[in-house]
Parts: structure tokens; C-alpha cells; sequence
């Protein structure tokens, strides 16, 4: 049941109205990022203030909602979220990546190919792919007006200058639509082709920086790179410990204090799919 | 000979100070022109309007038929890109310094769709050899070179395009003679070898009567006298220019 008191997804209808126009123009220009008045929310910046706005404003009664936090359904901020949304939407959540129409996430893609029902809403803690090479914004709007992106790869140039190849890992720069750089959010460079053409809306929403931008379903993102030095979607050459897997993103945990490892899937939905199937399979 | 740069009837006004006032200026394709006058003498204000980076209150510019004044942003960044170079008098106005030698060479080839590290590398090498820097520096930081290099080094960056026009503004400004004569040896041999049309703003004489084929004088905004460099500095006709050639230093 719904909190009394407060309007149907925590924001007032006037702020969804203009968190709705900006997603609009975000997803009518792919990759460009548009300004909004990001409100304060009941969590801290960094905890996903963006993404959490963009969710309650795309939010219906009959949408089921899933939170994922580095791929995991189950630590604390994919478990506040779900709960928070529970009580001020008294909307359904899941743990199921095929059964959720909404899904909110924090630096990982689910490794379920997403269908043309579900949106997918990122968090975002810096919007701006120039940051950092260029100060000013001012400059950096005006760098992204002429789509003089020079600048992006003199810093990739720079990488493989100094250690040999790109390390950029994360947060890897893409270009929408062939037409706007773009940071993907600090998503592990592995999941970098599935941006591309996927067949879910990609909303990505940055509370503390005021930005909304957007990849709408079957656009082309491509990731940079040199003609020598190809792009790599980077991971651990291992199986996962648990459901054996040899093509998800892996994180490593420290097993002990003798310097042990293991290596387990980072999407757990994924992992316990898998870990079932061959259950379901044998009964 | 074609005409590459035209400016016709340039005014500027900083509040009641005359900036430029009636300029004109051609500059053909490869002639060196320099402009020459003492501080304050509207030079650097003048190269800046002919490069677009600042509008002045009346006149035009054109660049190859192209009206420069009138263009849009885009369409200025496309020609500094492209045709034009701009060598700062700091160094460090022209340079990334937090970016690698090769880096900065490359940044422009980079911003003109080159995507091939390996020949990236190479011309960003052979230009430092050019440039008389040793190649093995070409992963240090600008920070770490001399005055002298860094000009230097903003001179490989700025032609590794193959620009058609340069603007150098004071480029052996802040370095000692010794440095400032082997630069200046280098800008000249760059010039010939690439047939280069550079419009140069200096104080400085002497390098004037090196690089230009023709010289303007200015004061206070206007051009007071121009013509071929040895006839305005061997035989100036304005007391000004009389004035500015007896100033001069003979070691």
C-alpha cells in the first residue's frame, strides 16, 4: 500500500510533467544532454538521485520495477530503492531482469538481452564526457554544438602513449547516433556493445549535475577507438565460481586472508538463473 | 598570384581609444607580411580581428572570397582547423600542458578525423624532429621543456595540418637572442619549405628584416607606412617609422 501522504511515486505531478519534457527532448536529440530541475530527494547525492527522478516520473501502477546496483539485486542501495518506490508507488518489483518493464541501474547493464517493453534508467554521476579535459561547461557545450571531439581522443591517444593500450575500463566514451559523445555512465567497458542497437529505451538521469539524456531503442553507439588500437570490452578471463559462466562480467571477491579469490558473476539475476536451469532441466 | 587574406576598412574602438582605425591589409598566397609598431599599437588587436576571434566595429575580411567576419562558429573552427594556424606569444595559450608532446602534435590531425595511432605517432615524431626536439621526448609533458622548445613545439603543433595561412603573434617573445635566432632560423626555413603565408605581429625589427617580404607600421591603430621590408627599413618615409628603424639596438 501507498504512504499517505505523499503523491503517487513521491514527486509532484508538475515536476514529473518537467522531468517528462526533458526526457523528450533527450530522447528526440540521442546523446545530448538536457537540462532539469533536479529536486532533492530523500537520499544522498551519488546514491542515485538522477536515475531515482527519472524512474518516478516514467512510473505507472502496472509497471514492475527492478533495481540492480553493480548488477546485484540485493545490496543496499538496489534494496532501498525497490523499497522506496514500493511505498510511495505501491508498485510491483522483481528480482527477474525478463520480468521487470522498468529497471534501474547503477554501473551495469543486465547480461539478459532487454526487450522493446522495458526502459532501462541509469544512474549517473557525471554526464559530461569532456570532463576533465575541458573546465569550462560553457566550452564543453560549445565543443559538443560543433562535434569537435578531437579533444576525446587526444586523451585516448594519451593512454596508449603512456601505458600501451586504452585503460580507460569504465565510464568508456561512445559515440550516439554517430553524431554525440557520450558517457555511458561508469558501466564497465564490457557492457559497451549492448548499448548499441539495443532494443530497450536507455534513459540515463544525473541528480547532482542537472542532466537528462537519452538513447532511444535501435540507435547506433559506438565506442572510440583507434584503427590500431581497437576497442575491447574488457573481462576476467575466468569462469563464474557459482553458475560457471565464461561470458558475464565478473566481479572478484576475496575468499580469505591467504590471498584467495573467486570470481562470481556481478549480474546476480543472471547468475541464479543459471544456477536453476539445469535443476529445472533434470526434475 | 592569388590573394588569400583581404581586409578593407577596419575600425575598432576600446571605449575612446582607437584601436584600428581604417585598416586595411592583403596578404598573397606564400608572402610573409609583418606588422610591426610599439605597444599599444593596435598589432595584436588587428591580428585577432583578422582571425575572427574578435568582431570589429566596422569593415570586412575576407579569406579567399570567403567573408571570415560573417561566418558562423562552425565554419570559422572548420577553416582554423584546416587552413589557418594561430602561434600565441605564451606557449602555454597554445599548448595543452597536461598533455603529452605527441599528444598536443596530434590533437590537431586527431581533430581532423586521423584514427590511426601508429602513423598518428609517426608524423607527431618526425614533426618534433622538424622542430629540432629530440623524438625520444615525445611522451613528456610540455612543462618539462625550455621556453625555446615549447615555442617550438607549438610551431610542430600548429603546421603538422599544413596550414595555408599562420598568424604568429610575438612568437620569439620571452626568449633569450641566442633562442630567439635559432627560432626564427627555423620559422623561416618551415616557411620556404612549405611555402607557408604567414602574417606575423612583432616588435621586434630585426625579426621583421628576416622573415617578411613586406611590412606595415602601425601607431595608435592606423598603418602609417607599409611596403617591401628593405625599402621601409632602409629608407623610411614616416617620421614614426624614422623614429621606430634609429631605435633600434646594434650590438
Amino acid at each position: 500500500m501507498t504512504e499517505a501522504g505523499y503523491n503517487f511515486a513521491y514527486l509532484d505531478e508538475a515536476t514529473k510533467r518537467m522531468i517528462r519534457r526533458a526526457i523528450l527532448k533527450a530522447v528526440a536529440i540521442p546523446g545530448h544532454q538536457i537540462p532539469f530541475g533536479a529536486r532533492e530527494m530523500p537520499l544522498p547525492y551519488g546514491w542515485g538521485t538522477g536515475g531515482i527522478q527519472v524512474t518516478a516520473s516514467i512510473l505507472g501502477p502496472n509497471d514492475v520495477l527492478k533495481v540492480i546496483d553493480q548488477g546485484a539485486d540485493d545490496t543496499t542501495n538496489a534494496v532501498s530503492i525497490r523499497r522506496f518506490f514500493t511505498r510511495v508507488a505501491g508498485i510491483a518489483t522483481t528480482e527477474v531482469t525478463g520480468e521487470a518493464s522498468i529497471i534501474q541501474t547503477r554501473h551495469r547493464i543486465p547480461e539478459k538481452p532487454l526487450t522493446e517493453n522495458q526502459i532501462l534508467v541509469y544512474q549517473v554521476p557525471q554526464p559530461e564526457p569532456l570532463f576533465r579535459l575541458e573546465p569550462h561547461r560553457a566550452e564543453t557545450r560549445r565543443l559538443h554544438a560543433l562535434a569537435d571531439y578531437g579533444l576525446m581522443h587526444v586523451r585516448l591517444y594519451e593512454d596508449i602513449a603512456r601505458l600501451g593500450h586504452i585503460a580507460k575500463a569504465y565510464d568508456y566514451p561512445v559515440m550516439v547516433n554517430e553524431r554525440y559523445l557520450m558517457s555511458p555512465s561508469p558501466i564497465p567497458a564490457f557492457d559497451n556493445p549492448k548499448m548499441h542497437q539495443m532494443a530497450a529505451l536507455q534513459l540515463f538521469g544525473a541528480g547532482r549535475e542537472k542532466r537528462i539524456y537519452a538513447v532511444p531503442p535501435y540507435t547506433p553507439v559506438r565506442s572510440l577507438d583507434f584503427e590500431d588500437h581497437p576497442f575491447r570490452p574488457i573481462r576476467a578471463p575466468h569462469a563464474c565460481a557459482i553458475c560457471g559462466s565464461t561470458t558475464s562480467y565478473l566481479d572478484e571477491l576475496v575468499t580469505d586472508d591467504a590471498g584467495g579469490r573467486a570470481f562470481i558473476c556481478s549480474d546476480t539475476d543472471y547468475c541464479q538463473e543459471r544456477q536453476q536451469a539445469p535443476k529445472a532441466a533434470a526434475e | 598570384m592569388t590573394l588569400l587574406l583581404e581586409a578593407k576598412g577596419l575600425d575598432l574602438k576600446f571605449g575612446a581609444i582607437a584601436a584600428l582605425d581604417d585598416v586595411a591589409l592583403d596578404v598573397t598566397a606564400g608572402e610573409v607580411v609583418a606588422i610591426v609598431g610599439e605597444s599599444g599599437s593596435g598589432k595584436t588587436t588587428l591580428l585577432r580581428v583578422l582571425a575572427g576571434q574578435m568582431a570589429p566595429d566596422a569593415g570586412a575580411v575576407h579569406y579567399l572570397g570567403r567573408d571570415v567576419l560573417g561566418m558562423t562558429e562552425a565554419e570559422r573552427r572548420r577553416l582554423m582547423r584546416m587552413d589557418w594556424g594561430f602561434v600565441h606569444q605564451n606557449p602555454r595559450d597554445g599548448l595543452r600542458m597536461g598533455v603529452s608532446a605527441g599528444g598536443n602534435v596530434g590533437e590537431r590531425l586527431m581533430a581532423l578525423g586521423a584514427r590511426h595511432y601508429g602513423n598518428i605517432r609517426d608524423e607527431a615524431k618526425a614533426w618534433l624532429q622538424r622542430v629540432e626536439i629530440d623524438a625520444g621526448r615525445i611522451d613528456d609533458l610540455p612543462r618539462h621543456f625550455s621556453g625555446g622548445m615549447q615555442q617550438r613545439l607549438q610551431i610542430a603543433r600548429t603546421l603538422v595540418t599544413r596550414p595555408k595561412l599562420v598568424f604568429m603573434d610575438e612568437p620569439t617573445g620571452g626568449l633569450d637572442v641566442s633562442v630567439q635566432a635559432r627560432l626564427l632560423d627555423l620559422i623561416r626555413a618551415l616557411v620556404r619549405e612549405l611555402g607557408l603565408s604567414v602574417l606575423i605581429v612583432t616588435h621586434d625589427i630585426a625579426a621583421a628584416r628576416l622573415l617578411a617580404d613586406r611590412i606595415l607600421v602601425m601607431r595608435r591603430g592606423q598603418v602609417v607606412e607599409q611596403g617591401l621590408t628593405d625599402r621601409v627599413l632602409d629608407d623610411p618615409q614616416h617620421p614614426y617609422t624614422q623614429l621606430l628603424v634609429s631605435s633600434v639596438l646594434a650590438a
